[in-house]
């Protein structure tokens, strides 16, 4: 029954579309780099599009149904490796998210993301109706419930925040009572004031930067405000490649990862964010196919966890350079610099290559 | 094998559909917020953009020098750092404002208060709280350009000026442009700009001021420069020189620096003011950076007035200076011949109230002409002629020969004295002149009142036959205004003989004497009250004789002339004379040693006070720009 699959049945569209979002990004972390401290940021950066490369081939040749044997096992090692992080985790602007992993600070609530999409296909495909019930629901509920509290801890409220989507969509496929549905929301609703108490201040700033720019005193409006700046200033073609004075003079925060896109739109204008945004969604697009086209349910639901985790990515990220979302820290795959969440995006396409390549295999 | 794999389940295709739509919307949606930003308000935001990354930094353009009439530099500009405070970001503020105040060694207090009287301004406007930084406090702005981004430095222009109240009533003062100014400037001032605010600094100030340049340079996000996108360069003042002459000065400042008065001396050939000093004084210095209000307190409220210019603006009797009026009036008027004696002794009745000759008690002068009254100041012999006369007479020529008129001098706030009449009683008192009072006024008591500039131009003009040209400071003067009030040649003649003797024939100004000078002049001891109410109140410093002397030389046509005022200094001649010998001599050594060829290197090279005060005077002073004040 699990026969191998051809090493080069990957699906090469996607690849494609991936290695050119990824070109977008280097040269950006360039243009962003070049003439600062960090000179030279984008060579590393093709280094971690290596690893995830090499890391996405390998994940794609372990059969996803053995990923979803071990769920139970997987599950639990990111839940320890969390607490270990808590525990002895390095700190980094003032949050603990990092664990030395050879040599390099890796954040481990990136594997979490992995594992809870694997978690949740594996919980998905058991489920054989075609609607969920309330205690279904709330299993899932406490199966991310936990790892995100968890990461919450550290804190980081974008990854945690980004383990939800997986959920969502997943109880959708799965099929849900549209009572249960609302009841969701009105509990999530509910649960705003006590979320409010559990957030970090600087947490509890970003969120009043957003909802109330006006009143926000200049460190966080600043952010906002020097983003919107660098994309409106850029108009249709933008000031040039490496010419972005918001870029180049350091308005724009973190220009090289998570305000990355604001750096491309002031230098490469509307026309260049339509280019990434159309290849973003070719990405989605390919990804929903990928989807479509699984053997079974259970690779459907690993696929389409990846694809909530991409989209919600690109969604935040784009949302909040253009100050339609508050400032989470929610990095644009495969474009902002950054080891693990590059290598991360790569081990979920290697999921969904996983899933591809078995499609015909029976 | 795997019981969980649910091969028989179907694929929710029609739900997966949808998420294609999804993404195609969100993307949509996106596109749709970057359209709006970088079509629809693009401009707005390359506006803000722009903004971001250009700074205008004013140059500031130095004012013009004041040269003296050989070139030396009187007043000059150099560059020295302020220190603002930036208030647009009041947390910020707060957080740094008590590291600023111990950095800085500023009292915090004052810092609250600055920023309160700020607090109505616009907030991206900064304030100077330390006009005039240390090298310490750049040091320390500089070093915490990170960690307290409130603080900024601006190069400014400093005024230099010469030290120890030298020439200061004269020269004036500049000062933050005030509010009335800004208002009434048309934007030609911005806030916190110099003006001249006194003296020649505000007389000259359109001269003077140059035009501020701007410096547009691209800064990153911490504020650092990164380079100058362009320069639009300042255009400095321009100097202006003086017709004062620095020796000349110098003589009469250290003749005057203890004393209460003032001193003019001027070439009335041409009107050219050589000298002036006003006594006491301030020092413009104190006023170049910001004046501490106690200090401008003091200043204003300061019973000897150091604010005021004595020279054009202490109106005071000039006591028996004006003699020479009276002479004027009695020969030119023809009224009375001019071989008219009166017997002096000691004193003299005049509408049954007794009046007093200044020798009365001590001697009497006997039997007077008008060579003599002059020589001797005889009061008796002018209370007759100025009764005789009549107070219509003696205005009318004390009018013609500038008493109670601006000189027109080219200097700010000059004061017209009084000339009294029966037209100015009635208009003024609604009453009629009582004739008693023309005797006070034929002697320069009484009701009125003169500057010494306006007497060194009354006595020089007699003494060349009636020819009055405006007094003015700068040398290069275009259009010298010039009054001509013809007087006989007799009656110049007979005049001069007698200020010639006043000096030279062992009259009231015989201290002033100069060997191989035609040196004469006038004497006057005004009396500040009279001298009924002075024997009530008994003698007190405040209430003692005013000195005048107002000397020229040569006799006829004279190339200079001194008025010079002692305020309580009771003996003319005594007191005031010397001091317009001292000058009319430094005039003469001058003169020779041109003459003889013998120029100094001090009358060649432009040279600064500071540095000339130190030097002894007449000697070559160094040769380097003088450094800054540390």
């Amino acid at each position: 029954m699990k026969e191998r699959a051809r090493l080069l049945d990957l699906d090469w569209w996607l690849l494609a579309i991936v290695m050119g979002i990824c070109f977008l990004g280097l040269l950006e972390i360039y243009s962003a780099t070049h003439n600062s401290n960090f000179a030279g940021m984008h060579w590393r950066q093709v280094i971690w599009i290596g690893i995830g490369l090499a890391g996405m081939l390998i994940l794609s040749r372990i059969d996803y149904h053995t990923l979803l044997d071990q769920a139970p096992l997987l599950y639990m090692i990111g839940l320890v490796a969390l607490l270990a992080v808590l525990a002895a985790g390095h700190t980094k602007f003032g949050a603990k998210r990092w664990v030395a992993v050879a040599g390099m600070p890796f954040q481990v609530s990136e594997i979490m993301k992995l594992v809870i999409i694997v978690v949740l296909a594996r919980f998905f495909s058991e489920v054989r109706t075609d609607r969920l019930a309330l205690v279904d629901l709330v299993k899932i509920a406490a199966l991310v419930g936990i790892p995100a509290g968890l990461i919450l801890l550290e804190p980081d409220l974008g990854t945690a925040m980004v383990l939800l989507p997986v959920a969502v969509v997943g109880a959708f496929l799965a099929g849900i009572k549209w009572q249960h549905a609302a009841a969701v929301v009105l509990l999530g609703a509910l649960m705003v004031p006590v979320g409010w108490h559990v957030l970090k201040p600087y947490q509890k700033q970003r969120l009043q930067t957003f909802l109330k720019p006006e009143e926000s005193p200049r460190k966080a409006g600043y952010q906002i405000l020097q983003s919107e700046i660098a994309v409106g200033s850029g108009g249709f073609w933008g000031k040039g490649f490496g010419k972005g004075s918001q870029n180049q003079l350091g308005f724009v925060p973190v220009r090289y990862s998570d305000f990355i896109l604001a750096a491309l739109a002031e230098e490469l204008g509307f026309a260049g964010v339509l280019c990434t945004l159309l290849l973003y969604l070719g990405l989605l697009l390919r990804l929903v196919d990928n989807a479509q086209k699984a053997k079974d349910q259970a690779g459907m639901y690993v696929v389409m966890g990846v694809t909530a985790i991409l989209g919600f990515h690109v969604l935040v990220n784009a949302a909040m350079v253009i100050g339609y979302m508050p400032v989470t820290g929610i990095p644009l795959p495969l474009m902002s610099y950054g080891g693990s969440t590059t290598v991360f995006v790569f081990l979920a396409l290697g999921l969904v290559m996983n899933v591809r390549s078995r499609r015909f295999v029976n | 094998m795997t019981s969980w794999i649910g091969n028989d389940q179907k694929l929710p295709q029609g739900r997966l559909a949808l998420f294609s739509y999804l993404a195609v919307g969100m993307t949509v949606l996106l596109l749709f917020g970057f359209w709006k930003l970088q079509i629809i308000q693009s401009g707005h935001y390359a506006d803000l953009a722009e903004r971001n990354r250009v700074r205008s930094i004013p140059i500031i353009a130095p004012r013009g020098t004041m040269l003296d009439r050989d070139g030396r530099v009187l007043v000059d500009s150099y560059p020295s750092f302020s220190i603002l405070l930036l208030r647009d970001d009041p947390r910020l503020l707060e957080k740094n404002l008590e590291q600023v105040a111990e950095g800085l060694s500023l009292p915090l207090d004052d810092l609250h208060q600055q920023l309160d009287a700020a607090k109505s301004g616009p907030k991206f406007q900064p304030i100077v709280i330390k006009p005039q930084a240390s090298e310490a406090d750049i040091a320390f702005v500089e070093s915490h350009r990170a960690d307290i981004p409130v603080l900024e430095l601006m190069m400014v222009q400093r005024r230099r000026y010469p030290h120890d109240g030298f020439m200061a009533s004269a020269v004036g003062y500049v000062g933050e442009v005030s509010p009335q100014q800004l208002d009434s400037s048309d934007g030609r001032y911005r806030p916190g700009d110099i003006v001249g605010k006194a003296g020649l600094e505000r007389e000259y100030n359109d001269v003077l001021e140059g035009t501020d340049g701007m410096r547009r340079v691209i800064v990153n996000s911490v504020g650092k420069m990164v380079r100058t996108l362009d320069d639009v360069e300042a255009v400095p003042g321009k100097p202006i020189q003086l017709s004062i002459d620095y020796d000349l000065q110098a003589i009469a400042e250290a003749d005057m620096v203890d004393k209460e008065g003032a001193l003019v001396a001027m070439d009335p050939r041409t009107g050219e003011v050589l000298a002036m000093v006003s006594r006491p004084t301030f020092d413009p210095n104190d006023f170049a950076v910001r004046i501490p209000g106690d200090e401008w307190e003091r200043l204003n409220t300061d019973a000897e007035t150091p604010l005021l210019n004595r020279a054009i603006q202490a109106q005071l009797a000039p006591g028996s200076v004006f003699k020479i009026v009276t002479a004027t009036a009695m020969l030119e008027s023809k009224a009375i011949p001019e071989t008219t004696t009166v017997v002096c002794p000691g004193y003299a009745t005049f509408y049954g109230r007794m009046f007093k000759c200044w020798v009365y008690g001590k001697s009497a002068h006997g039997v007077v002409d008008l060579h003599k009254a002059i020589v001797h100041s005889c009061d008796i012999f002018f209370y007759t002629i100025g009764m005789r006369l009549g107070i219509d007479r003696l205005a009318y020529y004390a009018s013609a020969l500038g008493i109670g008129h601006k000189t027109g001098i080219d200097l700010p706030s000059e004061e017209p004295g009084l000339m009294p009449s029966e037209e100015w009683v009635e208009r003024v008192y609604h009453r009629k002149w009582y004739a008693g009072e023309t005797i006070s006024v034929a002697t320069g008591q009484g009701a009125v009142t003169t500057t010494p500039l306006q007497l060194a131009r009354m006595i020089a003009g007699v003494a060349n036959g009636g020819v009055f040209v405006q007094p003015h400071m700068r040398k290069d003067f275009p259009d010298a205004h010039v009054d001509r009030f013809p007087i006989s040649e007799d009656s110049v003649e007979k005049i001069t003989q007698g200020m010639y003797g006043v000096v030279n024939e062992g009259g009231t100004g015989a201290i002033a004497r100069l060997e191989n000078i035609e040196f004469c002049g006038k004497s006057g001891s005004a009396q500040v009250i009279g001298y009924d109410t002075r024997n009530r109140l008994g003698k007190q410093k405040q209430f003692k004789d005013n000195a005048w002397f107002v000397g020229y030389a040569p006799r006829r046509n004279p190339e200079i002339v001194v008025a010079v005022l002692v305020q309580g200094g009771e003996h003319g001649g005594a007191v005031a004379g010397p001091i317009a010998r001292d000058v009319v001599k430094a005039y003469y050594d001058k003169k020779e040693r041109h003459n003889q060829g013998q120029t100094t290197a001090s009358n060649a090279i432009p040279v600064h006070p500071l540095a000339a005060t130190i030097a002894p005077h007449g000697k070559p002073l160094g040769e380097s720009a003088p450094e800054p004040p540390r």
